[in-house]
Order: C-alpha cells, then sequence, then structure tokens
C-alpha cells in the first residue's frame, strides 16, 4: 500500500512517514501521512501533494475523522497533531487564536486560567482506533477533538441553543487551499465585515475546501456557577411540551437536553442554567417552580450531551428541524424506527432543534437504511404547509455508520443548494484532491 | 468615506456613466420585457425619477442607475436577473438605500433593483423562534410582527426604522446590542435567493443546522455580490424579562474607558456598552437637547437585559464599577420612556453633528476593546496635528470607533485634510490588529483599503467564492475589491435544477 515517500513531499515537510493500519480514514488506507509544523509548511505539503496530483485527508485528533462519506481518495493523510500553540489569548479583549491542531481540553485549561471559554461544549468520544496514536504523534490525543476538526465538522453540543456553533464563535480563520495557497478572513476582532468570511464557508466543510491551520473565535467568560434541573417526561408529548416551556420562559437556560435511551423508557429532560451563584440558585428556584417538578444538581447529570458520543461503533443520525416540530420528529423516529424494527437511543440539544438518534452496531444494515430514509422524508416535510417556507424545513444525515449501513443509505440526504456547493468545490478545488467524496452530493 | 452633504467627491462616480451610448441603448432594449416582467408602474426610466435614486446613505458617491425595477415578487426577481444575465447588463440590489459604504451604489450601465415593495412578514412560528419576511421589509416591522408573541429581532441597526432586513443581510449589520446578541449572520437561518445567474434557489433550510457548506452564512455580508435575498428566514428572541439602562458621566475619556474594561473584566456582559466624547455630547445636546449630565468628558451607556434579578445585581455591580472609576453622575432607566431620554443622545449623534458643523466623514473601523484607550490617545493627536475636529461616538463594548471627523466644505482643501485624516484612523485600526469596518461594509468606499488588511492570497481566495456564484461578474459589480478577479472557465462545474420551480409555483401569495 505505501511507497517510498516522494522527494517533493519530503522536501516540503521535517516529518513525513508511511502509513501505517491504524491511518485508514473510514476505512480508507493513506500512502504516507504527512505532519506540518505550522503554516508554511502545511502549504508547502499541499503544494507538493497537489503538484504530484494526490489525493490529501486532513486529520486532527481522529476523534471525529470517521464521520462522513469515506473519500475516494486519500493519498495523504495531512495531521495537525504538530500545529498545538495557543498563539494568542487576548482576555481583556475575550479574543484566542490557535492553531488548528490545539485540543479542546488543552485550549480549554488555558482559558480556564483567565476565568473564561470557548462557549462550545461538543461530546468528547473515544478517539476512533489508531490514528492519532502512533508514535511520533507530537501531542496526545483529545477527547473532545481539535480545534481544526471542531471547525471542520461543525460539532456542537448542549451549549448551541445560547452560544450557537463553531462558525457563530469563528471571528478569523486561515486555511490552505488545495494547490498550497494560504488565505486568512476575518481577524481577532468579534465586530468586522470587511471581505467574505470565509471560516463560515470552512466551517461544516469536512476538510473538502482546503486544511484549516489557524483560527480565531470569540470567548465568553466562565459561569460562576451552574444548575441542572431535570426531570423525566412519560411520552413524547409531555417531553416536547416542557422544551417549549422552558425555552419560551424568560430564564434565559443555556441548554435544554432531552435524552431517551430506549422505546420503553421515558424521556430525561435537563436544563442548563447558568451565571453567578445567587442569580443561578434563584432561576433555579423559578425553573422548577415553572415545571411543577424536577431535581436539581450543580454538575450534569451522566445522560447529558452523550447525543452524538453515543454508538461509537453503530450508527448516529443527526436530525435537525424546526423546534416547534419536536414532537412530531420524535414521532417520526418512533414510527420509523417501530417499523425498521430498531431502537435508537434518541437525545439532543431539542429547544434548539437537534437531535441524534443513535443505533446500536448490529442492526441489519437495510433495517438502519429504511430508518433513516423514512424518517428523512418525514422530517423534512416540516410540520406541514407554511407560506413561504422553504421546500425542506429538515433534515436527517447520517454522520457515521459501518461500511454495510454507508454502502445501503445515502449518508447526506437532499441538501439545498447543492448546485453552488458543487461550484464552490471546483473553484477552491478544481483538480478535486481534498478529502474526495466525502461531503454531500459525492463532494 | 461619508462625506455628508457634500456634493465635492462625487467626481469618480460620474466617470462611470462614461459607459457611453452603447450601454445606454442595451438598457433601453430591456424596458420592454422588464416591463412586461414588472408592470408599467414597476420600471423607472425618467432621468429625474432615476436621479432619486443615484446614492444610498453615502452621498458622496453618486450615479444615476440605468434603469430602476421595482418587482414584488421572487419570481418577478428571478425574471429580471435572467434578463441582465443573458444581456450582460450588471444589476445593483437596494432595498432602504441607507447603507453607510456605498454597497447599493448605481451603475450608469446596470439595472437598480429595488426591494422595497417586497415587504410582507409572511409567516412567524412562535414556538420555533423564526418568522419568514421579504427582504423589503423594515427592520423594526419584524419585532412589531414579534412582539405580540413575546419575541423580538435582536439586530438593531440605527437606522432599524427604515433600513430593510435584505441590506441587514447583504451587510450582516449589528447595532449598538451586537455586543451580546451577535449580528445579522447569528440570527438568519435560511434565505430564499436569486442567484446572478437568475435563478431561484433556498440556501439553508430555517433550522440553523442544515446540511453541507453554510451557504447563509457565507451569503451573509457579500455585500449584494453573491445574489439577491428574496425570503429570509429570521431567528426570533424571547423578549428579555427585564432591562435597565445605565448613563455613566465621566471627567474624561480614560475614565470611561478604563470603566468599559473593568465592566467586561467582572465577567458581565451588557447588552450594550456605547460611548460618547465631550465634542459628540456637545453636537447632541445642541440638536436635541438630551440633557445629559454637565462637563461630562465622557458619556457611558451600558445597558442590561435578562431575568429581573440578575439585571438587578448586574445593575449595581456596574454602578460601582462606574463609581469606582470616576464617574460622576449615574443615571438609570428602567421603563421605556426612561430609555428613551438616554437612548436620544446616542442615536441621534451623528444626524446631530451636522449641528456642530457643515459637513463630516463617519468611520467605521474597530480595535481590540483593550486597545481603545492608546488608539482614542492617537486619533487626538491626529485632530491636534491636523486641526480636524474628530467627535467620537463608539460601540465601546466590542471596540467598533465612529469617529465622525469634521469639515467645512467651503473652505477649500478641508475636505482633503478630512479625509487624510480619516485614511489614518483607519490605519491605526489596522496597526493595532482591528478592521477597517465593524458594520457598515466595505462597499464601494473602503475598497481601496481591503490590500491594507487582506494580502492578495486573501483576496483571491474570497473571490473564489464569488465567482461560484457569480462567474460572469454582473451582481454588483466593482464592491469590496478593488481588483476583480477573472473566473475563467472551470471544467466540471455543474448547475442542477434547483428544486424549488415547482415551489415556486405553490405559492399562495
Amino acid at each position: 500500500m505505501a511507497g517510498r515517500i516522494p522527494e517533493a513531499l519530503a522536501d516540503a515537510c521535517a516529518d513525513v512517514s508511511e502509513a501505517g493500519p491504524g491511518d485508514a480514514v473510514a476505512g480508507v488506507a493513506p500512502r504516507f501521512v504527512a505532519r506540518p509544523a505550522g503554516v508554511t509548511e502545511a502549504a508547502a505539503v499541499l503544494t507538493a501533494a497537489s503538484t504530484l496530483g494526490m489525493t490529501a485527508v486532513p486529520r486532527g485528533s481522529g476523534t471525529r475523522l470517521a464521520w462522513g462519506v469515506p473519500p475516494t481518495g486519500c493519498d495523504l493523510v495531512v495531521d495537525t497533531s504538530r500545529m498545538n500553540k495557543v498563539l494568542e489569548h487576548a482576555a481583556g479583549d475575550l479574543v484566542v487564536r490557535v492553531q488548528a491542531g490545539v485540543g479542546l481540553d488543552q485550549l480549554a485549561d488555558v482559558l480556564a486560567k483567565a476565568g473564561q471559554r470557548l462557549a462550545l461544549d461538543p461530546p468528547a468520544a473515544a478517539p476512533f482506533p489508531g490514528p492519532a496514536n502512533g508514535a511520533s504523534t507530537a501531542h496526545p490525543p483529545h477527547g473532545a477533538g481539535t480545534i481544526g476538526g471542531l471547525l471542520a465538522t461543525g460539532a456542537a453540543g448542549p451549549l448551541r441553543l445560547r452560544y450557537g456553533t463553531p462558525r457563530d464563535l469563528s471571528i478569523g480563520i486561515t486555511v490552505v487551499r488545495a494547490d498550497g495557497t494560504v488565505a486568512s478572513s476575518g481577524g481577532k476582532v468579534v465586530k468586522n465585515v470587511a471581505g467574505y468570511d470565509l471560516g463560515k464557508l470552512f466551517a461544516g466543510s469536512y476538510g473538502t475546501l482546503g486544511l484549516i491551520v489557524e483560527a480565531a473565535f470569540r470567548l465568553h467568560p466562565r459561569p460562576a456557577a451552574t444548575s441542572f434541573v431535570t426531570l423525566d417526561a412519560a411520552d413524547r408529548e409531555s417531553a416536547a411540551a416542557v422544551t417549549a416551556l422552558v425555552a419560551s420562559s424568560p430564564l434565559a437556560p443555556s441548554a435544554v437536553e432531552l435524552d431517551r435511551p430506549a422505546r420503553r423508557e421515558p424521556f430525561r429532560v435537563g436544563v442548563l442554567l447558568e451565571g453567578d451563584t445567587e442569580g443561578v440558585a434563584e432561576r433555579t428556584a423559578r425553573m422548577t417552580e415553572l415545571l411543577g417538578s424536577g431535581s436539581t444538581q450543580p454538575d450534569p447529570p451522566a445522560w447529558w450531551g452523550g447525543g452524538a458520543a453515543a454508538a461509537a461503533d453503530g450508527t448516529l443520525i443527526k436530525v435537525a428541524f424546526w423546534a416547534a416540530d419536536l414532537a412530531r420528529v420524535l414521532g417520526a423516529v418512533d414510527a420509523a424506527a417501530v417499523s425498521a424494527g430498531i431502537d435508537p437511543a434518541v437525545g439532543g440539544s431539542a429547544a434548539a432543534g437537534v437531535l441524534y438518534a443513535a443505533v446500536a452496531e448490529g442492526a441489519p444494515a437495510s433495517a438502519v437504511a429504511r430508518f433513516v430514509t423514512d424518517l428523512r422524508a418525514e422530517v423534512g416535510a416540516g410540520g406541514g404547509s407554511m407560506p413561504g417556507a422553504p421546500p425542506h424545513r429538515g433534515s436527517a444525515v447520517v454522520l457515521h455508520a459501518p461500511a454495510e449501513v454507508r454502502a445501503a443509505v445515502d449518508l447526506w440526504g437532499p441538501v439545498p443548494g447543492l448546485g453552488l456547493m458543487r461550484a464552490i468545490k471546483d473553484q477552491f478545488d478544481p483538480q478535486h484532491i481534498m478529502a474526495p467524496g466525502r461531503f454531500a452530493g459525492g463532494i | 468615506m461619508t462625506a455628508q452633504a457634500t456634493p465635492g467627491t462625487a467626481g469618480a462616480a460620474r466617470a462611470v456613466q462614461g459607459a457611453g451610448e452603447v450601454a445606454g441603448a442595451a438598457i433601453d432594449a430591456l424596458v420592454p420585457r422588464m416591463t412586461e416582467i414588472c408592470g408599467r408602474g414597476g420600471v423607472l426610466t425618467d432621468p429625474a425619477e432615476l436621479a432619486t435614486y443615484e446614492c444610498d446613505g453615502l452621498t458622496s458617491h453618486r450615479c444615476s442607475p440605468g434603469l430602476v425595477v421595482l418587482p414584488t415578487t421572487a419570481e418577478q426577481v428571478a425574471a429580471i436577473v435572467a434578463v441582465c444575465a443573458r444581456a450582460k447588463i450588471p444589476f445593483v440590489a437596494r432595498g432602504s438605500g441607507t447603507g453607510l459604504s456605498g454597497g447599493a451604489l448605481p451603475r450608469a450601465d446596470g439595472v437598480l433593483i429595488v426591494t422595497s415593495k417586497m415587504r410582507r412578514v409572511i409567516a412567524i412560528d412562535q414556538e420555533s423562534r423564526r418568522a419568514i419576511v421579504e427582504p423589503g421589509v423594515t427592520n423594526l416591522a419584524v419585532s412589531k410582527a414579534a412582539e405580540p408573541f413575546g419575541l423580538f429581532y435582536a439586530p438593531d441597526p440605527s437606522s432599524q426604522v427604515v433600513c430593510s432586513i435584505g441590506g441587514n443581510v447583504a451587510e450582516n449589520s449589528g447595532g449598538a446590542h451586537c455586543l451580546k446578541n451577535g449580528f445579522t449572520v447569528h440570527h438568519v437561518t435560511g434565505l430564499e435567493v436569486v442567484t446572478p445567474d437568475g435563478e431561484l434557489v433556498w440556501l439553508g433550510d430555517g433550522t440553523g443546522a442544515a446540511p453541507g457548506y453554510d451557504l447563509v452564512g457565507a451569503f451573509i455580508g457579500s455585500e449584494g455580490t453573491l445574489g439577491i435575498a428574496t425570503k429570509i428566514i429570521v431567528k426570533l428572541t424571547r423578549i428579555p424579562e427585564a432591562v435597565t439602562t445605565l448613563l455613566a458621566a465621566f471627567r474624561t475619556m480614560g475614565a470611561g474607558g478604563a470603566a468599559v474594561s473593568a465592566i467586561i473584566g467582572s465577567g458581565i456582559l451588557p447588552a450594550a456598552i456605547e460611548m460618547m466624547d465631550a465634542l459628540a455630547i456637545e453636537a447632541a445636546e445642541a440638536a436635541v437637547a438630551c440633557r445629559y449630565p454637565e462637563g461630562a468628558g465622557a458619556v457611558l451607556i451600558v445597558e442590561l437585559d435578562g431575568p429581573a434579578d440578575d439585571v438587578r445585581r448586574e445593575t449595581e455591580a456596574v454602578r460601582a464599577i462606574c463609581e469606582k472609576e470616576g464617574a460622576y453622575e449615574i443615571r438609570a432607566a428602567h421603563d421605556a420612556a426612561e430609555r428613551t431620554a438616554i437612548w436620544t443622545g446616542r442615536k441621534s449623534a451623528f444626524a446631530a453633528v451636522g449641528r456642530i458643523s457643515p459637513a463630516y466623514i463617519v468611520q467605521d473601523g474597530v480595535v481590540p476593546r483593550t486597545a481603545l484607550p492608546e488608539v482614542l490617545d492617537r486619533i487626538a493627536e491626529l485632530s491636534a496635528a491636523s486641526g480636524v475636529r474628530v467627535a467620537n461616538v463608539f460601540h465601546a463594548g466590542d471596540g467598533n470607533l465612529h469617529p465622525l471627523v469634521l469639515f467645512d466644505d467651503a473652505v477649500p482643501g478641508a475636505e482633503e485634510a478630512a479625509e487624510e485624516v480619516s485614511g489614518a484612523i483607519l490605519d491605526l485600526c489596522i496597526a493595532h490588529g482591528g478592521s477597517i469596518t465593524g458594520e457598515h461594509g466595505v462597499g464601494a468606499d473602503k475598497s481601496k483599503y481591503m490590500p491594507k488588511m487582506f494580502g492578495p492570497g486573501d483576496l483571491d481566495t474570497m473571490q473564489l467564492l464569488r465567482c461560484a456564484f457569480d462567474p460572469a461578474g454582473l451582481c454588483n459589480p466593482g464592491k469590496i475589491f478593488p481588483t476583480p478577479r477573472l473566473c475563467g472557465e472551470v471544467p466540471g462545474v455543474r448547475r442542477e435544477p434547483h428544486p424549488l420551480v415547482a415551489a415556486g409555483k405553490v405559492d399562495q401569495f
């Protein structure tokens, strides 16, 4: 599989090795792994790769490397683990600038010293076997992933209700294009409308437009106190009603999560309140009163934010919808699951209109495919006709799945604006060498 | 640069009209088809009528459009753009025309597509906290429509009474309260757009989590160069339980600036922190008699919103910080009337400067908040050295300066001196790691500064996006980028028929 390292590649980067079995990307074995130490080396690597006509897949710590369609080509893995410096933390400005390989845990430690945080909490996941565990890795793998991987996958957790997703907190980005051109947009000030915002375009682009090498983010103060109010809801309707009640309350919840491990079990509803100590205590009391029941704890319940972490070896589906559609979407999940003969766990940021369905490993691929297809049709329909609304008002995307399931169903489903996305890909990467085939519509 | 009430700088724009007879004839040839699409009342050809559209809020750049069309539906916009695309005639979209960077500056050889007749709030979904609106709806009208549901639309540019949502999308508008709530890009989850080849396409699906590239995020803030938004799905926010506005007067700008840093450093995130210097206060007093405390070298306006108890405590904390930093008078407003009294001076500041100066230039540079004291000192030095007066009104919380550079356009050379100071202020912003524009956009006005902030690789890469949307370069050409990129033929570009052709037919309106 591997071969002698091409001279141009070896010249471009001090750390290039032949790939091992642990370097496979969603089952596709690369020939080489390059670990550039910074922007200059990263640009040289991609210049060399494009000259050699090699396909390249970016990799952080591998946390979400199995997300997306397996690449149609993967000659080279560009590993960001040596680009792991926090370049600038301007605490007074609540801004941080980092290299792409910086781990979220590593960054959190740095920011915590100043009483700050990057208000994104994607679920930590066990790294997929191997990729970043090689002996030459300069930094250990990070359970929650790297900044580059976070941006590339657009991953977010419960805090998305209040703070959004990586694209919302990103204020500047530096990327290397497929041909080695280095480009930046934005900067290190929060308010800035000069030029196009490439950060938005690269957030959630799965490595298909280029390699993210640096990024700047807006930060927030770490709350002095947190409180989790949890209660059980017997059925879908009451879970949806509680979610709507909390979301419409004036109590400024930072997150509202649902979780149900199996169909026969009740829904667990959790509300996160953050702020100063007194304020959180007051709002916790008011929230409990509003809900009429519920228990309170300062730390997250064990199930909190677990939706996207579930089923590392199974199938994980992200369902997005308009919040008012929650009860109907939960009904659609159950109907599709019953009809397919499976029992996925369901959970996620219900008030923000994002849920995850996790099907355990071992479910027949045809059943999972049927579940996804049925669910997609129902979710996309939205809650019936609404004047002026888009044709699809929701989506069901398979984030990762075993090979048999991937073969049986389109992971992405319908994507609005796909023609424009293809045109963008063709502009940024005309040779289609960056993570080819991983994205929607074969991009 | 905004030089209001100064016709002097129109010369450069006039040159565009040299496009000549050929362009004029090509545009005249479009009139019958445009009349078929928009009706007789929807097409303006009379030079006197065209002249009323010759500039947006940046009055120093003027150019009468070749033709003005006023469509009423998305399908009409698509048909208009398709006609332009076939004829290779450039087109520019315009909402309410309040932009401050000449983003909607028309072309003499082009068509100006005005969305002001598309002003329906089509749907409000209370539980999803979403509204679907047309581009000509004013910013404030969205909040008004949402109010009965206990919701509002958070971005609030100062021109919110008149500015349109379509224009807000083009400019990624902010406003005083974006410190806490974010910008337009944080509050739009779906866009129906007409692409520069006349196709009607949805970007995003209203969820805010649509699969694929974030085309909504890429489109917002693209200043009308990637297409024309015809429907906008906005996120609505719950009206906060309590709002308190504090006005604190300081003897010096330095003391006011120290208070800003201390507030942010305490972990409080106010909805807005605004600051005005003595000259800006003087202007506001002259214009609207806002009765700010006498003798103030700086006033700070801090607005706190959220759950009632939190607001009460944060108000006390901010009050204590201001006192500690030397505030000699603090007023608190708890109801709408009191709040309005405090905000009147700030909101009228731009226009008010007209009372103390015949003309002025507004800048929109941004610096890291911690660099504010130094940059303000340097601006004062620039002002002293040049003799050009500069009034400072700014969004202190996010470092967005709005220096008002004053001059008398009757004095020869005064405008040039003011422009020099204005440019030097932008250089200061760039040197301090900031930006040339925080919310007004680059438009026709600041494209010459773009190479100071971005390198050739950056600008080239941004324009790849432009090429993907508008390879022919017909959609609001000449804005943002000092040098247009030739897109060339990219092999393998596939464009699919969009899925909305059918949906357009079922549109109930």
